[in-house]
């Protein structure tokens, strides 16, 4: 099985333990996992700004990058749902429909292509769940609030499997942290609001190490409790679970 | 960009009053809150919402066929149909039949499609008066607003602002708020009203191809009652309200209240068939626009809206935004992608005041994609040149880079160019920086992944 880890750009120039992490949890799950080093970027920033006919150059660079590759593992569900989902407006060669099909999220990867459903470990930690709305609704990673009351989902499982990790249950399980790509700027005070508001819900239930597997949305919440200097650390899902995995 | 404010800009305003803000996001929430409860108690609420949105589907699939038996069977059935290319035709029309009854005194019941022709004010610029029946509609109308919301069209007010305004106008004593007693101060006044109107306006939640009625429902009976009194009935439609059979009826008032309030069923559904010994009705069926929706292949699915609000109540912007920041009469995630058919560089902002989160189409009870429209119509507005030409031009050059990873991987190139597109405008602004008014920035790292990897070399890569 020919692996390759795709690393969105804002994970490789800021938050390159992520993808360490992500590596080396692949590493000892018996994943060899490659980082082909001409891959660029998804696409997304520009196509959620409306230009999609300007990201068609980058979808072909993304299929050629990754086309030779049995699976391309992405820790970003939002990037991962972006190619499996809007990649459909170049060309649906056999390569395209390949890499579009062949792009999964993480824990995806795990539980699924790897059958892996329990992760051992400990994590003595108060933990908040951040889900991602692409994550959750896109790509049906977990429940969601608007069918079930049932609050499920591989990611919750996997933490709460953790020895000693207590889980956090929030108000609102699945509300949006209000990141959105360029939104974050473009409607700069409705997006704060959201994140300060979606980071109050944790702080509340008491919240200490606030995790997700999208490290999108957890850019913008660092951000908003650094600011308001909160006793919150922030680490991506990979993160605990590659220190966890000894 | 349109030259009209943008969301974002109105949403600044409303977000001043930090407080307010909390208000409004809460009391939506609980509504959605509501909701869920009820569709959490109706096991087959999601084979519903596929049935309803089939036969929306369907039915719009061959609306012609179906207004033309609708015609058919009202005419039959002594109604009067008129038919309105626009909201100007729709005013005339309205106006024509007031006079033609020789009455000057209207009560109106909730309508979104009059709010969307304007017609108090056409209606009060030619002399006739005209009351809005619905609380929360009397509300905004004494204060001269547009409504916030389509089901709860005063819901950016507090039952002091009520109190203030019924003081005002009302005659009710200073600072009441209790909302019984305030309810009661609308009922005695309106009461008055409903007695001597001489014509009464509803909207209209469904047409029956079928049998050619027209299905109101309410709360608070204000529907019922100014028909019931009025000699003259007329029921003004959108030309998307059209329901093939009556028995098709059950599906969407199941749908409709549990998904608006939380309610099995609204309190009022009343059939009008034809009009009552010695009165009139009749019946005008409005297009303004919405034709040209439905020959819009990936907005058309928009036209199957029931008007139930569940995508206001659900969406974390419209919260904390409020009603009146998408500057548009349907506001909210649905607003959003009615609204830019109307205007689109007026309503360009719109479909960007989303995060794309997927909520609102998860909860519409007709199972509208609305945020995948939303995203389709950022597309067609920047290809019809309605974004800012500074994100069109930084978007085409980030491609060409990230196109070609040999620009690409030029280590301090990526850095900025990072800095530059993670949050885009960062470099866009000078002397103001969105991302910082309420987040810090990452710190960059010492060492981006891609250097770290080529530091420890494929081999040395952990395996
Ligand atoms: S779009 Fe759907 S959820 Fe929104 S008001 Fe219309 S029917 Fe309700």
């Amino acid at each position: 099985m020919k692996v390759a880890l795709f690393v969105p750009c804002y994970v490789d120039q800021f938050y390159p333990q992520v993808a360490v992490a992500s590596l080396q949890l692949l590493a000892k799950l018996g994943v060899r996992a490659d980082f082909p080093k001409q891959q660029t970027c998804c696409g997304q920033p520009m196509a959620n700004s409306g230009c999609e006919q300007e990201a068609r150059p980058v979808y072909r660079h993304f299929v050629e990058t990754f086309a030779d590759y049995d699976y391309v593992v992405g820790p970003a569900g939002s990037c991962v749902y972006h190619v499996r989902q809007h990649f459909d407006v170049i060309d649906q060669t056999p390569a395209v429909r390949h890499v579009r099909t062949a792009t999964v999220e993480l824990f995806d990867f795990i539980t699924q292509v790897l059958g892996v459903t329990e992760l051992p470990g400990a994590f003595p930690h108060k933990v908040g769940l951040h889900l991602s709305c692409h994550g959750q609704r896109g790509l049906h990673q977990a429940n969601a609030s608007e069918m079930t009351p049932v609050r499920d989902g591989q990611l919750r499982r996997l933490l709460a499997g953790l020895e000693g990790l207590e889980l956090t249950e929030l108000d609102r399980n699945d509300e949006c942290c209000g990141f959105g790509g360029t939104f974050c700027v473009s409607e700069a005070g409705i997006s704060a609001r959201m994140g300060q508001d979606r980071v109050a819900d944790h702080v509340r239930h008491g919240t200490r190490v606030l995790t997700g597997g999208d490290m999108s949305c957890l850019m913008h919440l660092e951000g908003i409790v650094r600011r308001q200097k909160l006793p919150v650390r922030v680490l991506h899902a990979a993160e605990i679970f590659n220190g966890a995995l000894a | 960009m349109s030259q009209s404010p943008t969301h974002a800009q109105r949403s600044d305003l409303f977000l001043l009053d930090a407080e307010r803000t909390t208000w409004h996001d809460e009391t939506l929430w609980f509504v959605r809150e509501k909701r869920d409860r009820a569709v959490y108690a109706t096991p087959e609420f999601q084979e519903l919402r596929q049935l309803a949105s089939d036969i929306k589907d369907h039915t719009l699939s061959q609306l012609s066929e179906y207004l033309a038996q609708f015609e058919a069977a009202a005419l039959a059935n002594g109604v009067r149909v008129h038919w309105a290319a626009d909201a100007a035709e729709h005013n005339r029309i309205v106006l024509g039949i007031v006079r033609q009854a020789g009455a000057t005194r209207v009560v109106k019941s909730k309508s979104m499609l009059t709010e969307e022709c304007h017609l108090n004010p056409h209606l009060l610029a030619h002399g006739v008066e005209v009351i809005d029946s619905d609380l929360g509609e009397r509300i905004i109308q004494l204060r001269d607003e547009a409504p916030s919301h389509v089901v709860l069209p005063a819901i950016h007010l507090k039952k002091e602002d009520v109190g203030e305004t019924f003081w005002q106008h009302l005659g009710t004593e200073k600072g009441l708020t209790d909302p019984q007693q305030l309810t009661e101060a609308a009922r005695q006044h309106l009461r008055e009203k409903f007695l001597a109107a001489e014509v009464a306006i509803s909207g209209v939640n469904f047409a029956v191809a079928e049998t050619g009625a027209v299905v109101v429902c309410t709360n608070e009976g204000n529907a019922d009652l100014a028909i019931g009194l009025a000699r003259v009935h007329i029921a003004c439609m959108g030309l998307e309200k059209l329901i093939p059979r009556l028995s098709d009826l059950a599906v969407f008032t199941r749908l409709l209240t549990r998904s608006a309030t939380g309610q099995p069923i609204t309190t009022y559904t009343s059939h009008f068939t034809r009009p009552a010994e010695g009165k009139e009705m009749h019946v005008v069926i409005v297009d303004n626009g919405r034709s040209q929706q439905l020959g819009r292949p990936d907005f058309r699915a928009s036209l199957k809206c029931i008007r139930c609000g569940a995508c206001m109540n659900t969406c974390p912007v419209y919260r904390r935004s409020g009603g009146h920041s998408y500057d548009f009469t349907i506001p909210g995630p649905i607003g959003a992608i009615l609204s830019p058919n109307i205007d689109m560089k007026q309503h360009a902002s719109l479909p960007f005041a989303s995060t794309l989160c997927g909520s609102c189409t998860a909860v519409c009870p007709v199972k509208i994609d609305i945020h995948t429209q939303l995203y389709k119509w950022r597309q067609v507005l920047a290809a019809e040149g309605h974004i800012p030409a500074s994100k069109q031009y930084s978007m085409q050059l980030l491609s060409r880079v990230l196109a070609r990873p040999s620009l690409f991987k030029a280590g301090g190139a990526v850095a900025r160019l990072g800095l530059r597109f993670v949050p885009h405008a960062l470099t866009h602004a000078p002397g103001y920086n969105p991302w910082a008014i309420a987040r810090e920035l990452p710190t960059p790292p010492r060492q981006s992944f891609r250097d770290w990897y080529a530091q420890q070399g494929p081999t040395n890569a952990p395996a």
